[in-house]
């Protein structure tokens, strides 16, 4: 009986390598998505047509609270990362709802950022400059939304089921998400928003 | 034995954060200062950019040479690879293109 | 409410598009009907179409891939039918309709045709050859399927409702963007290849993570067989090209349906960055197509010449090398786009290079048959075939690589017949032969023999007659894509061409032929000891069919070739002590679901019906979000149960007599 366990055991180990690898291997697949747009905008930086540029329209204490904001959220996760260990439900909840509300403010500020250049008049359909930018941060904005839709329908899973192998399984995912989105980030405002306001 | 490990992993994320904290004040500071001329101003934002993320990928990621598995490691090793060389020759094609063809 | 659908969208416009939509709608009823009046429905729906069953996935990609072939094959016949006529005439098709035929060709040759026929073989093969009970994500393996079924959907729908893209299979801007096509054929063409891109890419993170980790105990690397190990490579080459295309035809979208200038003639957009951003994809997947050809013939011309493959180790790091320079290519799709002399020279000596491995494999194959005890099987033929011809069109190849040479060939037919001079024989005849050499381990009979060798032989010289052809037509100067033409010494050498696209017909109709046959003598050629060929690899030593679970206790690998060590060993058929409960996976109908779901997107994409697209991606996350927790996914197989299956096997493999009739030579 007990042998059975522990093959039973085994195999859910092994279920979750196998899953990591998956999703890590979606993660570079990701990777080279955001490295293209990455490419695509560098190629298309000086496509203003006349219109308005970076330097006209970043703004550095803006992208630098929104970087705060990431950050902050990465090493939130990490806690919340960390909590599952120990079988803790209430602090994986609590450090889960941080990253959650921190990932929020960063959407909410980056669509107040978007609303902002389109009333101007520097929305995407401007000139390929502007499709570049909206298209790249976008992206990452999108992939940032999806991960707090993920945080919800994840919290809820915890709540209902508990620290289960599979809901572990799933947050540790979650985790290589969500870490590698701040990763995106740091490309970013290292290729747009910094250059942009020199 | 449990206090070690999650002690390990706090220490691995507050170091992380310290160190990214800092390799993104540094280019924040020095473009807004105007510190340095564009050249090397852009040259310090990609260093520290290129470390912050190694540190990611460190003490958020917990990728090393002991502990991740193998395929992994050689997963975002051939990915850096292949966008050295997508990235790279797609620079190298569009910028020789733009001397050539202005557009 | 439609957005910009309205009756105008039905093709009433020409009779021939008539046609084209009667048919498509009437091939439909009549499946729909035929399944009715079997009382098929229910069966297909829990057997077939639910199913998470990595060998039932690949017959259905295999399905589909024979069904497309026709389609596509039709647009070949009408394309070559009206280039034979088209002399200082218009022949019967009007220049809009030729070119929706040349668009459509291209994209269901590779996308509908190729890649579901290669996603098919590896689907049912490389778990059974790597001795595991199914691939890592069975749920995500359903999924790819009805992913890419949607984008075949969706090409098969703009016969009926609307237009297809006239821009070509590469739908190269700004002739595709929105200002000089502002119609709906263009989004068809993303929308299909932005589907079934998403499940390619799902598909090869499902087989990368398959072959790593749940190979069979002593499964080294180095034991694994030519084939895997070519749908390894091939599905690295998948999990990280399809990134590209997604980008490309993403943000062509964007323009289309945003007023985004990524590729426009005005407000700063750089029309040359799609080509770029298209080939950094298209040409690792012409790879994605062959390596696991390659993976084919090398098992065949092992198995048919009775004889171990010669120099394995070569093998596999050619393949692994032909992978990873197949990145480093890709500016030889455009060496004519203005490039300077350096960034052509560069691109042309990768690709010159690249044609030194493939080189090696030949030597490989042909050393294998040298002193080998040759069974001419169909596969074979096709193996042989292959050799030959592909040879042909790699030389071809290395011309075309020299970027001076390229200015003058570059879009001319010389091109058309090198490109189909690599894919005709590297690809489809490697998977022809990979169907009729794994059919019966599919379906538990074989395939007519003699119908196998009559579709060979009108493929290979129907192929020579259709395409020899245009190689002189191209250093004669006549452009590709051509609806019209008026140097009348070009007419005589259309004329072979498509002559030689009747004898292909030919060669598909032996196939059709074939397969009734086989069906209707399935009783005399029935396969019961699992094992046809005196196979090698371990797909023979399961039954045929294999039960669900593949293997009723995991294989223990000692060799390269673990099959013909176990049978020299003596313990092939051993049967084993005790049998075990086995988990398998439960069928499932989100992937069915979210693939309906899929095409309803991109139908509604197409069509700007906006509502409808809010409405299916909800769908889409809903469905995704239900599965994803779910923790109920798997059900158990009793060992009694794997006993009672067992048992029969060994029960027919003991009544089996030594001869049988049937069709060996």
């Amino acid at each position: 009986m007990s042998a059975a366990v522990t093959a039973h055991e085994s195999e859910a180990a092994e279920t979750h390598e196998q899953r990591a690898l998956g999703f890590w291997l979606y993660l570079m697949g990701d990777a080279v998505i955001f490295a293209l747009l990455f490419a695509t905008y560098v190629i298309m930086v000086n496509n203003t047509d006349g219109g308005p540029g970076g330097k006209a329209l970043f703004n550095l204490r803006n992208a630098g609270i929104e970087t705060a904001l990431l950050l902050v959220s990465s090493t939130t996760f990490g806690f919340a990362s960390l909590c599952t260990r120990t079988g803790n439900r209430g602090a994986v909840l609590f450090w889960l709802l941080v990253t959650f509300v921190l990932g929020a403010g960063f959407v909410f500020l980056e669509l107040r950022e978007f609303a902002g250049m389109i009333r101007a008049g520097a929305g995407p359909d401007r000139s390929g400059f502007l499709s570049a930018f909206f298209t790249l941060v976008g992206t990452h904005g999108l992939h940032v939304s999806m991960g707090l839709t993920w945080i919800l329908i994840l919290s809820g899973q915890v709540m209902m089921k508990g620290l289960s192998v599979p809901v572990t399984s799933r947050l540790f995912r979650l985790g290589l998400f969500w870490h590698f989105l701040d990763i995106a980030w740091v490309g970013i405002f290292s290729i747009v928003y910094l250059p942009g306001l020199l | 034995m449990e206090n070690h490990k999650s002690e390990h992993g706090l220490s691995s994320y507050l170091i992380g954060f310290v160190l990214a904290v800092v390799l993104t004040a540094i280019p924040f500071y020095v473009v807004i200062t105007h510190a340095l001329p564009p050249q090397r101003t852009l040259l310090v934002i990609g260093i520290a950019a290129i470390l912050q993320i190694l540190v990611h990928l460190r003490f958020f990621l917990h990728l090393n040479f002991t502990s991740t598995p193998k395929e992994n490691l050689l997963a975002i090793v051939f990915t850096a690879v292949l966008i050295f060389i997508m990235v790279g020759g797609s620079f190298w094609i569009m910028f020789d293109l733009h001397s050539r063809m202005a557009i | 409410m439609f957005g910009r659908l309205t009756l105008e969208a039905l093709p009433l416009y020409s009779a021939i598009a008539a046609g084209g939509a009667a048919v498509t709608v009437g091939g439909a009823l009549l499946v729909a009907i035929a399944i009715t009046w079997l009382g098929a429905w229910r069966y297909l729906w829990t057997d077939w179409l639910t199913s998470v069953d990595h060998k039932r996935i690949g017959i259905m990609y295999i399905v589909l891939a024979l069904i497309m072939l026709l389609r596509g094959f039709v647009d070949a016949i009408m394309m070559r039918a009206q280039q034979a006529m088209a002399l200082n005439s218009g022949g019967y098709l009007p220049p809009e309709h030729f070119d929706q035929i040349f668009s459509s060709h291209g994209t269901i040759m590779i996308f509908f045709m190729a890649m579901p026929f290669m996603t098919g073989l590896i689907n049912i093969i490389v778990p059974l050859q790597i001795g595991t009970r199914d691939v890592a994500f069975p749920f995500l393996n359903s999924l790819s399927l009805w992913l890419t079924a949607a984008g075949a959907g969706l090409v098969m729908v703009s016969l009926v409702i609307g237009k297809f893209s006239t821009a070509g299979w590469t739908g190269y801007p700004p002739y595709s963007g929105a200002e000089a096509n502002p119609g709906v054929g263009v989004d068809y063409w993303i929308w299909a290849i932005l589907i079934s891109g998403v499940g390619s890419t799902l598909s090869g993170i499902n087989f990368i993570v398959t072959i790593l980790k749940r190979r069979a105990p002593g499964m080294t690397l180095m034991r694994m067989t030519p084939f895997t190990w070519t749908a390894l490579c091939a599905s690295v080459l998948m999990a990280f090209a399809f990134p590209a295309l997604t980008v490309a035809c993403g943000l062509l979208a964007l323009d289309r349906t945003f007023g985004m200038h990524f590729f426009t003639n005005a407000h700063g957009g750089n029309m040359m960055n799609y080509p770029n951003l298209f080939w950094i994809w298209g040409h690792p997947e012409v790879y994605i197509l062959v390596l696991p050809a390659f993976g084919v013939f090398s098992e065949v011309v092992a198995t048919f010449s009775k004889k171990r493959l010669f120099g394995y180790e070569s093998l596999v790091y050619a393949t692994a090398a032909i992978a990873i320079l197949s990145f480093t290519v890709w500016l030889h799709h455009f060496f004519t786009m203005g490039s300077s002399a350096n960034v052509n020279a560069f691109f042309g000596i990768t690709t010159m290079i690249i044609a030194v491995p493939t080189g090696v494999k030949v030597f490989n194959w042909l050393l294998t048959m040298y002193r080998g005890r040759i069974d001419f099987h169909p596969s074979m033929m096709w193996t042989i075939g292959f050799m030959i011809t592909f040879v042909i069109g790699g030389m071809t190849g290395v011309l075309l690589a020299i970027p001076p040479a390229d200015f003058l060939m570059h879009n001319t037919t010389f091109l058309v017949a090198h490109f189909h001079n690599m894919i005709i024989p590297g690809v489809l005849f490697g998977y022809l032969a990979g169907y009729m050499y794994w059919f019966p381990k599919a379906f538990g009979f074989e395939l007519n023999r003699g119908w196998g060798l009559a579709s060979f032989w009108c493929w290979l010289i129907g192929f020579y007659l259709a395409f020899m052809p245009l190689y002189i037509l191209g250093f004669k100067g006549m452009p590709r894509r051509m609806e019209q033409y008026n140097d009348p010494s070009w007419q005589p050498y259309l004329m072979v061409a498509a002559f030689g696209a009747f004898v292909v017909l030919l060669g598909i109709a032996c196939m059709v032929m074939q397969l009734y046959v086989s069906v209707r003598d399935r009783r005399k050629t029935a396969d019961i000891s699992g094992d046809p060929w005196e196979g090698r690899t371990l797909e023979w030593a399961t039954s045929s069919p294999p039960p669900a679970y593949n293997f009723a206790i995991l294989p223990e690998v000692r060799d390269r070739e673990p099959f013909l060590d176990m049978k020299e060993r003596g313990v092939a058929y051993q049967r084993p002590a005790a049998y075990e409960n086995i988990h398998m996976p439960k069928n499932s109908m989100v992937g069915v679901a979210m693939g309906a779901f899929a095409f309803v997107l991109g139908f509604a994409m197409i069509w700007h019906i906006w509502w409808l697209v809010a409405a299916s991606g909800l769908a889409m996350w809903i469905a995704m979000i239900a599965r994803s927790s779910d923790d109920d996914s798997e059900y158990l197989v009793t060992a009694a149960e794997v006993k009672q299956t067992e048992d029969a096997r060994y029960r027919a493999l003991a009544t089996r007599t030594a001869t049988r009739t049937g069709n060996r030579k």
